[in-house]
């Protein structure tokens, strides 16, 4: 297999990882985002949290693969994006934290004002989390201030301006309305209905920022169209994502609310799929001087680990994807609590 | 202080919070299992109660251990750049096998060991535990590798790349199994597991020795002691044969490192003798206070009395290591694992002879050992990290070539100012200090509530699969869930 071969592969394999990520821990962020305004009483809250319970961690596992995988196949991505990024992501490490432990901790407690402290915990988490991952890919987007020799020069404030933050909107509605869609197969009778009134408005909000983001995108960031331009057939992404998101508030309506969780799955996949289309083929797109950019071809490992890489993953995907199938089967089904509950 | 100083104090100090979990995690997940197959062999009650009992235990933990986790991975990129362009082709695949075939099993069946007591079969939840114990063990053997090789590295070249103008060296894999099977890698992943079992022995027989002086829990408690003390006994003493197997390489492959543990500052014709305790000093290149045995450490590293082991005045000046901490800290492990083979030996001769619940004095002794077993464990790691100072990366020779290491100082982010390193310490000061707390108070509620005794939990079991059968599946859930001052104290 040739070298750039491996390359792309390993670059839609990145993809791939982000695009799991995305989509299963996007519903445990939502429910996170929710957790507060649709959750009235103690049980309740118990029942939010406990719907991804035994799920989130499993899903998080998907960015620390990313991150390895990363850091495996383009080392200088990895380096570069991470230290350009090191506040950002202190940041979103201490959501992760945050959200992992109010999770693990709030029910351990009999204590009102105990309970109250990791609610809190939980939604300011999970709600940054997401925005945060939103900025961080407006930013890579629309390319950073990166000087020669892989070293940023921009400083915190220069990733934070009115692109970026609009991703960072767009991010955190998709995910409060795709983890809606979960908690309404996850729950029933009254909460399950307040759940339900929330996803009109929901939706709402994010198909405004979507074309607000969609509109920006076309006019800040001319050379994401590029790419479709120069391959016309990839207009059927955005075609198909329109059509997907449009199919939301339809399946909603037909009754089918697997179908709609199924649908904003695959809003998600087309967006991080745009935005892998619009990326490539760099990873980080310089400013200052565009043979500054981190790439595809300059930030590979060598073709002896690429290929063993791609070993370990043709052993390793279909082990995960089988137990990640079993496990999502055991915990089918209405959230209920019992004694292991959180 | 400069970005060099404060990088390493961070990664030294989130690593070794973190640290504090994993080896419970792996320790405890061995516990676990035993306990868990012995219910499935028996079908008792009160193997049934202590697993939960433990499960619960365990989540906390594990749950810690995630949390604190993912930073590491993060700091890689965000605080070691350059460090991590130089060794991403080979470390990087570690990390991400480790990702794929650890992170993945864990997490997974980590869902049905917690949350699926009342959903799956015995069979199926023993299972899922087994693979739980196996991915955290799947996850050390691939850090550790990883860590290994840049130890005493092997199976790779050093490549110059072009990067705009400039030629940059970077490690290249040649070989990934002999990557992976580098010279240090079996004895130090062996050392490190070892020392997460003896952990996890210790820690339940802690725990349980705490229940009979209590005069709680009785039954629980003498039936995980009587997996947990004769583990923790054969794994103190697995630990010193591995940790001398370990040691004993040093002197080929980190000779530096040995001086430096030992504070062994000259050589000589004559034999060398191991320093028991004393206070080194590099400056003058004394050891105050010092007894030392002669002939002790020519004997161990060599299996002879009589060849001289090189000392630190065969290491060029500017790659020696800091010698206090490495010799402290090992000297530390090594006193305490000492330590801890006798008192397991005694624990266990009184548990065979029958009269471990009533040697107070000895409970009391367990009830402490944990600490020890975590100290050491930590200290280890600070002899291991500190002792191959000047390197983040050792220089070796391949096939009689010479490779370049790579120093600790050239590791770091260009674009990273000490301002947000400092930045990022406090935060993480301040998070870490606060989920130490939480987290000591959570294990302790946890412990002073206990398992649940053998009735408790088949009435438990009774009351639910009525409740099954009458389909009441939502009421069950407000009835066993609903009242707060009732549930929520797994």
């Amino acid at each position: 297999m040739s070298y750039d071969l491996l390359t792309f592969i390993w670059f839609v394999l990145l993809g791939a990882l982000l695009v799991g990520y995305a989509i299963l821990d996007g519903f445990d962020l939502g429910v996170g985002i929710l957790h507060p305004f649709i959750a009235k009483d103690d049980r309740e809250r118990r029942l939010v949290m406990n719907s991804i319970g035994p799920l989130w961690d499993g899903n998080e596992v998907w960015l620390v693969t990313f991150g390895g995988a990363l850091f495996a196949a383009f080392p200088v991505a990895y380096a570069t994006v991470f230290s350009s990024f090191y506040l950002a992501f202190f940041l979103l490490l201490t959501c992760l934290i945050g959200r992992a432990v109010s999770l693990e901790f709030r029910s351990k407690v009999h204590s009102a004002a105990w309970r109250k402290v990791w609610d809190i915990g939980f939604f300011l988490s999970s709600f940054t989390a997401a925005f945060l991952l939103g900025v961080a890919g407006g930013n890579i987007m629309s390319g950073m201030e990166l000087g020669p020799k892989y070293v940023y020069e921009g400083g915190l404030l220069s990733q934070v301006y009115w692109y970026p933050l609009l991703v960072g909107c767009l991010t955190v509605s998709l995910f409060a309305l795709h983890g809606a869609i979960y908690l309404y197969l996850k729950t029933e009778h009254e909460l399950q209905a307040r759940v339900r009134r929330a996803i009109s408005p929901l939706f709402y909000t994010f198909a405004l920022l979507y074309v607000f983001v969609s509109l920006a995108t076309w006019w800040h960031v001319p050379h994401a169209t590029e790419n479709i331009a120069s391959y016309p057939v990839l207009w059927i992404v955005p075609a198909l994502n329109a059509l997907a998101v449009l199919n939301i508030p339809r399946a909603m309506h037909l009754g089918k609310p697997g179908y709609a969780f199924f649908t904003s799955s695959m809003v998600i996949a087309a967006l991080a799929t745009l935005f892998s289309v619009a990326i490539y083929p760099n990873f980080m797109l310089s400013t200052i001087d565009l043979s500054y950019s981190v790439t595809l071809e300059n930030a590979r490992s060598s073709v002896g680990t690429l290929q063993t890489m791609l070993i370990i993953a043709v052993i390793g995907i279909p082990c995960v994807l089988s137990y990640t199938v079993i496990i999502y089967w055991i915990f089918r089904g209405k959230v209920t609590l019992d004694k292991n509950s959180y | 202080m400069d970005v060099e100083i404060l990088s390493r104090l961070q990664f030294a100090g989130t690593i070794m919070f973190h640290y504090l979990f994993p080896p419970l995690s792996i320790g405890l997940g061995l516990q676990l299992f035993l306990c868990e197959l012995a219910y499935f062999r028996t079908r008792n009650p009160a193997w049934e109660a202590a697993a939960r009992f433990w499960t619960r235990v365990f989540a906390v933990n594990f749950a810690m251990g995630v949390a604190t986790g993912i930073v590491m991975e993060f700091e890689f990129g965000t605080n070691w750049a350059a460090y991590s362009r130089f060794v991403g082709d080979v470390f990087g695949s570690a990390l991400a096998a480790e990702g794929i075939f650890a992170f993945f099993l864990e997490s997974g069946f980590l869902a049905v060991l917690v949350f699926g007591w009342d959903r799956v079969g015995p069979r199926m939840h023993l299972f899922s535990t087994l693979m739980v114990f196996l991915g955290s063990m799947f996850s050390a053997v691939w850090i550790v590798i990883a860590n290994s090789w840049q130890q005493t590295p092997a199976g790779y070249h050093i490549v110059w790349q072009d990067v705009q103008g400039e030629l940059i060296p970077r490690a290249e894999v040649t070989s990934f199994w002999g990557m992976v099977f580098n010279p240090s890698s079996v004895d130090r992943l062996t050392h490190t597991l070892i020392g997460a079992f003896v952990l996890g022995a210790f820690f339940v027989a802690s725990v349980c020795s705490y229940y009979l002086l209590k005069n709680k829990h009785q039954e629980v408690a003498k039936r995980c002691l009587s997996i947990a003390l004769p583990t923790a006994m054969a794994f103190t003493l697995l630990a010193a044969i591995t940790g001398h197997d370990s040691a004993k390489k040093l002197v080929e492959t980190q000779p530096a490192k040995l001086a430096a543990m030992e504070a062994h500052f000259h050589t000589s014709d004559e034999p060398t003798g191991l320093t028991l305790f004393g206070w080194p000093d590099a400056e003058s290149e004394t050891i105050h206070f010092g007894v030392t045995v002669p002939y002790l450490l020519s004997l161990m590293v060599y299996n002879d009395p009589t060849k001289p082991v090189p000392a630190m005045d065969q290491i060029p000046e500017d790659e020696r290591p800091p010698v206090w901490l490495p010799f402290q800290t090992f000297h530390l492990m090594v006193g305490l694992g000492t330590m801890m083979i006798g008192v397991a030996a005694l624990a266990c001769l009184f548990w065979y002879r029958g009269i471990y619940g009533q040697s107070r004095w000895l409970m009391w002794a367990i009830v402490f050992m944990p600490v020890a077993a975590m100290t050491a464990n930590q200290a280890g790691w600070i002899t291991a990290e500190v002792g191959r100072q000047p390197w983040i990366v050792y220089p070796s020779v391949q096939d009689g070539v010479e490779m370049m290491g790579l120093r600790t100082a050239d590791g770091l982010s260009e674009s990273v100012t000490a301002e947000q390193v400092l930045s990022s310490i406090i935060l993480f000061g301040i998070i870490y200090s606060m989920l130490f707390a939480v987290w000591v108070f959570v294990l302790n509620n946890k412990i002073q509530h206990g398992p649940e005794s053998a009735e408790e939990l088949t009435e438990y079991k009774r009351n639910l699969e009525s409740d099954s059968m009458s389909k009441n599946f939502a009421r069950s859930g407000k009835l066993l869930g609903g009242d707060m001052m009732d549930e929520g104290t797994r």
